[in-house]
């Protein structure tokens, strides 16, 4: 294939002609590795935004939308909500300048379009970007949304006061500029090449500007509005409890033509998931069952009915077990997995990869994950743009043995392994969660048939997933061998995701475990390419990076990754157009949800 | 009367004050952290998590944290929930209508139940009747309130489809659809309830009843010629419900508590629901707020117990 033909290709990608999927496949044929033809694509924004199949003539008309969230929503400020129910219960009322698609790609919501290099809106240094928005826009009280409302954004969220979770993403700029009363100019600190963070997603929900005002800062928790919301989105809110439901109607003022479809929402809170899948797949009670954390084999049967059906969704974040770099079991100046110690027998090349040998991804995926995740020899795994196709995993108890052997590791009488006296014996821990337990035992047995015993250990979620400085148990100390949970990356770009295996995220005593880098892992060359990806704004050689940083992570087995997880929920057979994903809330594309 | 009232208001003071104080330590003691999603969000700088700790006193030692808890308590402010930030008050206050309604009609069914099983069964010791009612009042308390909960919603919602399983405090509707709405949904939880409440106290009423008929003065009662159902009403029950009466103001405060997991299963957005969710989300004020009025609700109602007794029963004194 000559250069000509390949840049014709590339560029009707960009201009949504071919799609990214099929160009690949193309590329493939002719001969070019996935990764490299990957690579190729700009980095995808103004994507083509795929046409709705549902083109309504007028707005309403659908009736009530009720959806389940078994963890109920608390509070309806975007930037206090702290879980993703309460993000998704703002969602309702409130909108961001842009939201995230499947592909990560950026469509524009409260926006005119999507900022470009090309289109003069991002700098070519990634120093700035500026946003228009769209006109004609007007909050739930009749107040028009404008630029004022997106500088205001930034001032509340920034301030360290206000304590907002959103803080990071707007810290990081500089100033925003009101260019006029419908363009804004957002200068950032340094070169920025994830401009799409601020402004964009589930952390760039804006709120008005004179509804907030009095209450920023540390009286930001006094503002009624917190409990009332007054934003742009499908639905005018009517009444909120806390904890238990969220009712809205139809904003007729809504600035998209003709939509939505349904003319009240509620949205109810509380209970368990499986229970929620019933009232959605059996009984029909429900329309939408947010977060179905319950065993495919049960979601399954219940699916029978035919009432509903279960979707789900590729995510970004990844079930992996940490192999811990340092001694769980020696005390260092008063602490337990210290980087003044090194792991007495994981420090050793051939115990990693023989652990990665023995985790049985295909038995875990197929016997308890089941549509609720994917197979994976990668840490990061989306965007495409970002996977790796220089890993793969095996599961293999002969292979493991052989490596076990060869680096000297003889079987004891007792049938576990040792070698200068040290034996292969782990601490495993995780939280308590029936799938976790029993990718422990499969894990477990496998290892024991390789010479390695494997104690196992689960703590209470509450307590594994908290902060607390002074609990040795939480996932941040790493007071064990080898942990498993899974985390979140939450953007579709890599840059804080990743920073968890760069040195000076390291959780140690000396910033109370609140580091994120826990397996401890250390390498100059990985600290070196996550701040080159920091600021390189060739999108090519910034994926090259972060393909880098994950090569170096699986290649040196700091974890094993495990499986990819799946988002699910649960939907009647009626209900269509969502367009679920992993980058943004459940509810993105609400206004466009309609039923059959 | 009115010197023992006030004398044992006294003593609940040190009381109350004691459970709060056990109370505020274990919270203290027990792992976990309000702000645990902020801990495993990779996109939050955990300064943010710092700061809301600080904010919130969370830092500060724990008899700081007690005395600044006791005094504003006692000032009447019940502190704001971590979770949302609102007023503890007003988050009770939302879910209390709901508790009591559910509650109290369970209550009512309860004694509907077990006042006329009871005495019929007390009236005709070991006949079938008196058989078939034993054996249904231990199958009753013996099973939990959530098996028959969860075996409710299997039967009525999922196989037969009568009753939804999900309940909605606030139906959007009026008039008479209102009131049947909410009868339906509201049917499941307060049978579940209902019936176990039902079950215990029908033991209570049989043996009490049981104790009464064979005294003397029922027989005087019936040799003067009264009617067995004059007989009974007037001399028998009134007597005999003198235990039951202090047995069910002492059950009162158990019955909120007893209620948690009922509430949780059918999703009713009561007091018991908070009290689940707070603690799952270490959503200390809150916790703190409903365990406190809970024992409140304890200790008070053992003193309406005692005076219950004392009004219904003239024997016995007050000292």
């Amino acid at each position: 294939m000559s250069e000509a033909e390949l840049r014709a290709l590339v560029d009707r990608v960009r201009r949504g002609r071919l799609s990214r999927r099929r160009f690949l496949r193309l590329m493939a044929a002719a001969g070019v590795a996935g990764p490299l033809a990957a690579r190729l694509l700009p980095m995808p924004s103004a994507g083509a935004q795929a046409r709705p199949a549902f083109a309504p003539t007028r707005r309403g008309g659908g009736g009530p939308l009720k959806v389940l969230w078994w963890q109920a929503p608390t509070l309806l400020n975007p930037h206090f909500a702290t879980g993703t129910k309460d993000q998704d219960a703002s969602r309702i009322f409130y909108e961001p300048l842009a939201a995230f698609d499947a592909d990560g790609n950026v469509v524009p919501i409260l926006a005119a379009q999507v900022p470009s290099i090309d289109n003069g809106g991002v700098a070519r240094d990634g120093t700035w970007v500026i946003w228009n928005l769209k006109k004609g826009v007007v909050w739930h009280d009749g107040k028009p949304f404008t630029a004022d409302d997106v500088v205001f954004n930034w001032e509340y969220a920034a301030d360290p006061a206000t304590s907002a979770w959103t803080m990071a993403s707007y810290r990081e700029i500089d100033r925003v500029e009101r260019l006029d009363s419908h363009a804004v100019k957002v200068v950032f600190k340094r070169p920025t090449p994830f401009w799409a963070d601020a402004f964009c997603g589930a952390r760039g929900m804006l709120i008005p500007r004179h509804v907030f005002e009095p209450f920023k800062g540390a009286n930001s928790r006094d503002a009624p509005a917190n409990l009332r919301p007054v934003g742009t989105g499908p639905y005018r809110f009517v009444d909120f409890k806390p904890g238990d439901i969220v009712r809205g109607e139809l904003n007729t003022a809504y600035h998209v033509a003709n939509r939505p479809f349904f003319d009240t929402l509620e949205m109810k809170g509380g209970g368990d998931a499986a229970s929620a899948a019933r009232a959605v797949l059996q009984t029909g009670e429900f329309d939408y069952a947010w977060n179905m954390q319950v065993e495919d084999d049960i979601l399954r049967r219940l699916e029978q009915g035919g009432k509903g059906r279960i979707v789900v969704w590729p995510t970004g974040n990844p079930e992996h077990i940490q192999l811990n770099t340092t001694d769980p079991f020696r005390e260092v100046d008063g602490e337990r997995s210290s980087t003044k110690t090194t792991h007495p027998t994981l420090s050793d090349a051939a115990v990693r990869a023989a652990l990665n040998m023995l985790a049985d991804r295909g038995a875990i995926q197929e016997e308890i994950y089941g549509r609720g995740g994917q197979t994976t020899a990668n840490f990061l795994n989306s965007p495409s743009r970002f996977y790796s196709r220089n890993t793969r995993w095996e599961f293999s108890v002969e292979r493991a043995n052989q490596v076990l052997d060869a680096a000297g590791w003889r079987r004891g009488a007792d049938g576990i392994r040792a070698k200068d006296g040290r034996r292969l014996r782990f601490v495993f821990q995780t939280s308590t969660n029936a799938p976790r337990q029993k990718t422990q035992a499969i894990v477990k047995q496998a290892c024991a048939r390789a010479g390695i015993e494997l104690e196992l250990k689960s703590v209470v979620a509450s307590v594994f997933f908290s902060s607390d400085p002074a609990n040795p148990d939480t996932y941040g100390h790493f007071y064990a061998d080898l942990q498993m949970y899974n985390v979140g990356m939450n953007a579709p770009d890599p840059q804080v995701f990743m920073a968890q295996f760069a040195s000076w995220e390291i959780a140690s005593r000396e910033n109370k475990w609140t580091g994120r880098n826990i397996t401890r892992f250390r390498s100059d060359e990985y600290d070196r390419l996550w701040r080159a990806a920091e600021t390189e704004m060739d999108p090519v050689k910034r994926a090259a990076l972060f393909i880098r940083m994950n090569d170096l992570v699986i290649g040196n087995v700091a974890v094993i990754p495990m499986l990819w997880r799946n988002g699910v929920g649960a939907a009647t057979t009626r209900l269509q157009g969502m367009d679920l994903n992993g980058w943004d809330g459940t509810l993105w594309r609400l206004p466009y949800w309609y039923k059959t | 009367m009115s010197r023992y009232v006030v004398r044992r208001l006294l003593i609940a003071v040190p009381v109350i004050f004691g459970i709060s104080l056990v109370l505020f330590t274990i919270l203290a003691l027990a792992p976990g952290d309000p702000f645990e999603e902020l801990a495993t969000n990779p996109n939050v700088p955990p300064e943010v998590r710092m700061h809301l700790r600080s904010q919130f006193g969370l830092d500060d030692p724990l008899p700081v944290r007690y005395t600044r808890w006791l005094t504003s308590m006692v000032r009447g402010d019940w502190g704001f929930s971590f979770a949302s930030r609102v007023n503890v008050d007003t988050l009770i206050m939302q879910r209390l209508p709901t508790s009591l309604f559910v509650l109290g009609s369970a209550q009512l069914l309860g004694l509907l139940i077990a006042l006329p099983i009871g005495t019929y069964s007390a009236l005709r010791p070991y006949s079938v009747f008196d058989q078939v009612a034993t054996t249904l009042a231990f199958v009753g308390f013996s099973l939990p309130t959530f098996f028959t909960g969860l075996v409710f919603i299997l039967v009525f919602s999922i196989w037969l489809d009568w009753l939804p399983f999900i309940y909605r405090a606030d139906i959007a509707a009026t008039g008479w659809r209102w009131w049947w709405e909410n009868a339906r949904q509201a049917a499941m939880p307060v049978a579940v309830l209902g019936l176990f409440q039902g079950a215990t106290l029908t033991r209570f009423v049989r043996s009490a009843v049981i104790d009464v008929i064979r005294l003397d003065y029922v027989n005087t009662a019936r040799a003067k010629g009264l009617s067995e159902g004059v007989t009974v009403v007037k001399h028998v029950i009134r007597n005999a419900l003198i235990p039951v009466v202090t047995l069910l103001a002492l059950q009162i405060p158990g019955i909120f508590t007893g209620a948690v997991i009922t509430e949780q299963i059918f999703r009713i957005p009561g007091i018991g629901s908070l009290l689940i969710t707070s603690i799952l989300a270490n959503d200390t004020p809150v916790i703190m707020a409903i365990t406190f009025v809970f024992s409140c609700l304890v200790v008070i109602f053992n003193l309406i117990a005692d005076l219950l007794y004392g009004w219904l029963d003239p024997r016995i004194a007050f000292r």
